[in-house]
């Protein structure tokens, strides 16, 4: 367990026991990073249960001091339905731990989906696979030159992480829009232009390994193709990821 | 057939939390006082549980109340439900005064003075309908293991920071922040508390 370790910053967010830096840092994270989100939910509503249960019978004058008060305090106007996020790269914005417990989590709730399911060995081979790749990101995050940028669509986002000095590559995908039937999102570095294949993700919520080394591509696209993939990309990219 | 014992609260049939606030979004003052009674109990009772002084939690209290007021647009209803929103933000101002060290040494000091002359809100009484909920909220502390009921406990009651949890049981900190969330895992599965 290293500071990378995410599990322990979803219990000390959610009880306020993080620094003024780290619960900032966690809170702009959680925007990405949906299964952080819901363990951190969840939380909330059984410390909740802890604060409800200290209740005590306010005394009346509280109440009437607060009501005397209200004509004189401006409520928010409500947020309209937000912009995506400016910020295109996460390296600023988060830090890598956070994610890093991103992918842990989501490795988590990987497990617990493929348990519902039991398609039996399959799926349970196909989680072990994912789960490798998971853990072969999440190790390349802990690399000393691992870079990360990121970029949205459709609500979602989905981050490269790459380290040149082990000249691999990863993808998160958060919330991403889901394909659909008969179509896969797949990978493609950019060779100065040139796409070349670096792998398939059936799903707009998950991890990849990208195949191939990084072999000097100036960046990472992302495009819809037809289930098992292209060997051009068919269509306009839906997300670009420069590694700059 | 057995049939379950449950401890949970007996349901009683409350206002609907969400259409009060939504109400409140749009300048409603009749709904937030509909809220306010359905809220101010728990909030006092957190705030005072880790503030400890009365008055100093009353104020606390009312600018948590206030808060919900001018901030009510923020709430999404997709991230929970309208009472731990609230004592979300009654735990953080709590917290927030707790670590400010000028509130540390007026607490000291009107401690000292409510130990000799006493204080009418020292009079509060718990609220009745929580007694259940305390009860249960105790039996799951109890299933924790010392440390993890300390680390999350002295964190929620007491508004220690995890270096300071660490400090005060001597645990490394990378530990008490595991122990935080496992302590939290546990008693979410032990209360029941769902997504």
């Amino acid at each position: 367990m290293t500071a990378l370790d995410p599990h322990t910053l979803t219990g000390a967010y959610a009880a306020h026991a993080l620094d003024p830096e780290e619960h900032d840092a966690f809170e702009r994270h959680l925007e990405h990073c949906p299964p952080c989100a819901q363990e951190t939910a969840e939380f909330a509503a059984t410390l909740a249960r802890l604060g409800a249960a200290e209740a005590l019978t306010p005394p009346p004058e509280l109440k009437a001091r607060v009501l005397a008060a209200l004509p004189a305090v401006r409520q928010e106007a409500p947020q309209l339905v937000r912009a995506a996020p400016p910020r295109r790269r996460l390296a600023r914005s988060a830090p890598k731990f956070a994610l890093a417990a991103c992918l842990a989590l989501a490795l988590g709730a990987g497990a617990v989906a493929v348990q519902q399911h039991r398609e039996a060995d399959r799926a349970r081979d196909r989680a072990a696979a994912l789960a490798r790749q998971q853990e072969t990101v999440a190790a390349l995050l802990t690399a000393p030159d691992a870079r990360t940028a990121t970029a949205t669509t459709g609500g979602g986002t989905g981050t490269v992480v790459w380290s040149a000095a082990r000249g691999r590559a990863g993808f998160l995908a958060a919330g991403l829009p889901a394909p659909g039937p008969g179509r896969t999102y797949q990978l493609w570095y950019d060779d100065a232009g040139t796409m070349r294949p670096a792998g398939l993700l059936p799903t707009g919520n998950g991890t990849l390994l990208l195949t191939g080394p990084l072999d000097g591509a100036a960046g990472v696209g992302v495009t819809l193709e037809p289930a098992g993939g292209s060997p051009h990309p068919t269509g306009a990219p839906v997300l670009l990821l420069p590694f700059s | 057939m057995s049939h379950v014992v449950s401890l949970a609260p007996p349901r009683r049939p409350g206002p609907d939390l969400r259409e009060l606030l939504s109400r409140v979004v749009r300048g409603d003052q009749e709904a937030f006082a509909a809220l306010y009674d359905a809220v101010a109990g728990p909030v006092l009772g957190l705030v005072r549980r880790v503030v400890r002084d009365a008055a100093q939690s009353e104020e606390v209290a009312q600018e948590v109340l206030l808060e919900v007021w001018r901030t009510a647009a923020r709430y999404r209803a997709e991230r929970g439900e309208v009472l731990p929103w609230v004592l979300t933000i009654a735990h953080r101002r709590a917290v927030d005064r707790v670590r400010s060290a000028q509130a540390a040494a007026d607490r000291d000091r009107r401690a000292a003075a409510a130990s000799h002359g006493g204080s009418p809100y020292d009079e509060v009484a718990e609220q009745v309908e929580g007694r259940l909920e305390r009860e249960q909220v105790r039996r799951c502390l109890r299933t924790l293991t010392e440390l993890q009921r300390e680390s999350l406990t002295l964190a929620y009651y007491r508004g220690y920071s995890y270096p300071e949890v660490a400090q005060v049981l001597g645990a490394p900190l990378g530990t008490v922040k595991t122990r935080m969330r496992d302590a939290l895992i546990r008693m979410r599965d032990c209360l029941g508390v769902g997504a």
